[in-house]
């Protein structure tokens, strides 16, 4: 099981996920509209690194990040 | 020397205080540059205040590659942040940049507090009627975003 947590303004409880691969995720979420919207332009990091594509394995316990559009100062 | 170079703070930030400390343990390192930047927030558009949301462990990581990247010039990056709600006309955002001259310090402020603004995962609410309102309007998508998009 992954954690995925959902950062900013993207109002969700963490949730767990039983997938083997980032790219997995995509199902997960196809029919989710709300998420879909906030998907579009967020980006992603596994256990605090940002990633640059999906083709990440993942173990049991690792975290996914979903960081919406971002405005600091 | 300060220790801790990223200081975040519930509420407004204390400026006289945060550079105040920040000057006064940095002028014996034989810096002959300090250039800092205090952001405050303004009033327009009728808002109450700004609100932030901060996510510590990736702003730490990008924060310590500022670190690493001012070390080569022999000049350190400072950086004090607030976590939640902030007045009008108080400060949310504080950087500083120490070199042994000036030039460096003054063309590494203006790239690291760009790079800020695209870069750290903070994210930025209007306070309209007490509620929080997300700035979506004037926040940046982080790179490669979208990978999970359609």
């Amino acid at each position: 099981m992954a954690i995925v947590e959902f950062l900013g303004p993207i109002n969700r409880e963490t949730m767990e996920v039983d997938i083997a691969n980032l790219s997995e995720l995509k199902e997960v979420f196809k029919d989710d509209k709300e998420i879909q919207e906030w998907l579009e332009n967020s980006a992603i990091a596994v256990n605090d690194t940002m990633v640059s594509h999906l083709n990440i394995p993942l173990l049991s316990g690792d975290k996914i990040s979903l960081l919406p559009p971002v405005c600091g100062g | 020397m300060v220790d801790n170079l990223l200081e975040l703070y519930s509420g407004p930030l204390k400026v006289d205080d945060i550079l105040n400390r920040w000057y006064n343990s940095l002028h014996n390192e034989n810096f002959g540059a300090f250039i800092s930047f205090v952001g405050t927030v303004r009033d327009e558009d009728r808002i109450e205040g700004l609100s932030f949301d901060i996510y510590e462990p990736i702003l730490k990581n990008w924060f310590n590659m500022w670190q690493e990247k001012a070390k080569k010039e022999g000049a350190i990056v400072l950086m004090a942040h607030s976590i939640g709600d902030v007045p009008l006309h108080k400060s949310s955002y504080i950087s500083a940049v120490c070199s042994p001259k000036r030039k460096i310090a003054l063309k590494m402020i203006d790239e690291f507090v760009e790079d800020f603004k695209k870069s750290a995962p903070i994210w930025k609410y209007d306070i309209v009627d007490r509620e929080r309102v997300y700035a979506k309007d004037r926040s940046s998508a982080l790179p490669n975003s979208g990978l999970l998009g359609r």
